[in-house]
């Protein structure tokens, strides 16, 4: 049975084009994946991400718990509001998710987790919480919203109530607090985003997410769906869980080396796997990629390098360069010389810096 | 989705044909078929000159979503292509059954009894409301 989140018949009254996304019924575009990805490079889109798990912990040993579950280092967040991102790593340094983990005081941390993993998230945490004396809670209660774009916050501001309006519109990137919406509905607003502009992620009680959306909808932010969410993150250089990283890769092969924290003291899941590594010599590397060619780069095409052969993990047709872009994983130290096939036809593959688009430009 | 054009004919896999004389076939993909691929970016035709046969894939078309093979629905040789969807490949969403056509062929001489088996439009519909479904 697929699931479906609360705003599923609004979804499906504007039109939606729905597919299966992890188990869920979700819209990949409302009739132009590519206007939708525009509106969000040059104006503001929304997203329901309502099918994201939220968990909250609480407990007076959450940050030492999240000290030893996360690859980064909670020890940044010191302000409330805060928030981090982390990689979740099994005994073998392997990703089991990538999350956003807010700091809201010492006893109650919230992480957002990818919705595919869920199940197998929430036995995680649930087990390794049990012996620093953490409560988990998912919020199933609550929906959530990406309204991104650089239009997106000056257009979210003037539906929150007068009194909370200059606390969210002074918020910092990475920085939550909570705000009243329309008809002082209870928001929890974060500065964070999946699409390399700026924006709120706004979690609101399912009763209200509909109400919040059509006011959203009023003021001009255009829904858009999972293609255009897809096209959007990998311009900015985002990984997408499952595709770019799994449970057999290492942070230091998806590109995720910058998220991962060796302090001193600090015995993470996974750090005595990535230590290893690191001293043998990481094997494989993800690296950003161009096709000069007339074609499109996808998940799972082979690419042939002077080290041997990786493969294309990400590949979209770049909407805001008009050219294909994506991330590949190769063998370390492949170099420049690499070639992509694409059914049959080997084509020269170009090695570039990501993110590939940022804050509305091109970065390549 | 738009009507479909009563002179029209069509293979299963959605390509559609229209006869304009005895030596010119005009192939596209249908509304149905832009439809469920999405927004278009990308179109490899075959070259001029070429000779296709009913039934083999001949050109692909690639939207933000994945990358389609487009059979010839008949065989013969590529006389012209649609140069223009080479920088508008969205032009094929816009308008399927017409600036947004692929390429004209030449029949064979035996290619008459291929163009009988194609699907009318009448057909064509009903297939894809059974696909609907």
């Amino acid at each position: 049975m697929t699931k479906q989140t609360i705003l599923n018949a609004t979804h499906r009254a504007a039109g939606a084009k729905m597919v299966d996304f992890g188990g869920w019924d979700m819209p990949l575009h409302y009739g132009s994946q590519l206007e939708e990805h525009h509106a969000v490079r040059h104006d503001a889109g929304m997203f329901d991400v309502s099918h994201m798990t939220v968990v909250d912990l609480r407990g007076n040993r959450t940050r030492e718990f999240l000290r030893h579950v996360l690859a980064n280092s909670v020890d940044k967040l010191k302000v409330s509001g805060k928030a981090l991102y982390s990689c979740m790593l099994n005994e073998r340094g392997g990703v089991i998710d990538d999350l956003i983990v807010y700091f809201l005081s010492e006893d109650f941390f919230r992480v957002v987790v990818n919705a595919a993993t869920r199940d197998k998230d929430l036995a995680w945490i649930e087990q390794q919480a049990q012996r620093f004396g953490v409560s988990v809670t998912e919020r199933a209660d609550l929906a959530m919203i990406a309204v991104q774009g650089p239009h997106a916050r000056e257009k979210v501001l003037p539906l929150l109530h007068p009194e909370d309006r200059a606390r969210i519109e002074k918020l910092g990137k990475f920085v939550a607090g909570e705000a009243r919406g329309p008809g002082e509905m209870e928001l929890f607003v974060a500065r964070t985003g999946y699409t390399g502009e700026d924006g709120f992620e706004i979690l609101v009680p399912e009763s209200h997410a509909v109400a919040l959306w059509n006011a959203l909808a009023g003021a001009g932010v255009k829904p858009a769906g999972l293609g255009a969410r897809d096209t959007l993150r990998l311009e900015a250089g985002m990984n997408l869980y499952g595709q770019d990283m799994d449970e057999d890769s290492t942070p230091w092969e998806a590109g995720l080396g910058w998220t991962v924290v060796l302090d001193e003291n600090r015995d993470f899941i996974g750090r005595a796997a990535l230590e290893k590594q690191k001293a043998q010599g990481v094997p494989r590397e993800l690296i950003g990629v161009l096709l000069q060619d007339k074609g499109v780069l996808r998940h799972g095409q082979r690419v042939l390098t002077e080290k041997g052969e990786g493969e294309i993990l990400s590949g979209i047709f770049s909407p805001s360069l008009g050219k294909s872009v994506g991330f590949a994983r190769v063998p370390a130290g492949a170099g420049e010389n690499l070639r992509v096939d694409i059914r049959g036809r080997e084509l020269p593959l170009r090695a570039v810096k990501y993110p590939f688009v940022r804050d509305g430009k091109a970065c390549i | 989705m738009s009507e479909i054009p009563g002179d029209l004919k069509f293979l299963k896999s959605h390509e559609w044909a229209r006869v304009e004389d005895a030596d010119q076939v005009r192939v596209g993909i249908s509304d149905h078929a832009q439809s469920q691929l999405g927004d278009l970016v990308y179109v490899e035709l075959p070259n001029v000159g070429d000779h296709v046969e009913a039934g083999n894939a001949c050109a692909v078309v690639e939207s933000v979503k994945a990358a389609s093979d487009v059979y010839a629905p008949v065989s013969g040789e590529v006389v012209a292509i649609n140069e223009a969807l080479g920088d508008k490949p969205e032009t094929i969403n816009e308008d399927a059954y017409g600036d947004g056509w692929l390429f004209v062929v030449k029949p064979d001489a035996e290619a008459r009894d291929e163009l009988e088996e194609l699907l009318d439009p009448d057909a064509y519909a009903e297939l894809i409301e059974n696909d609907e479904h």
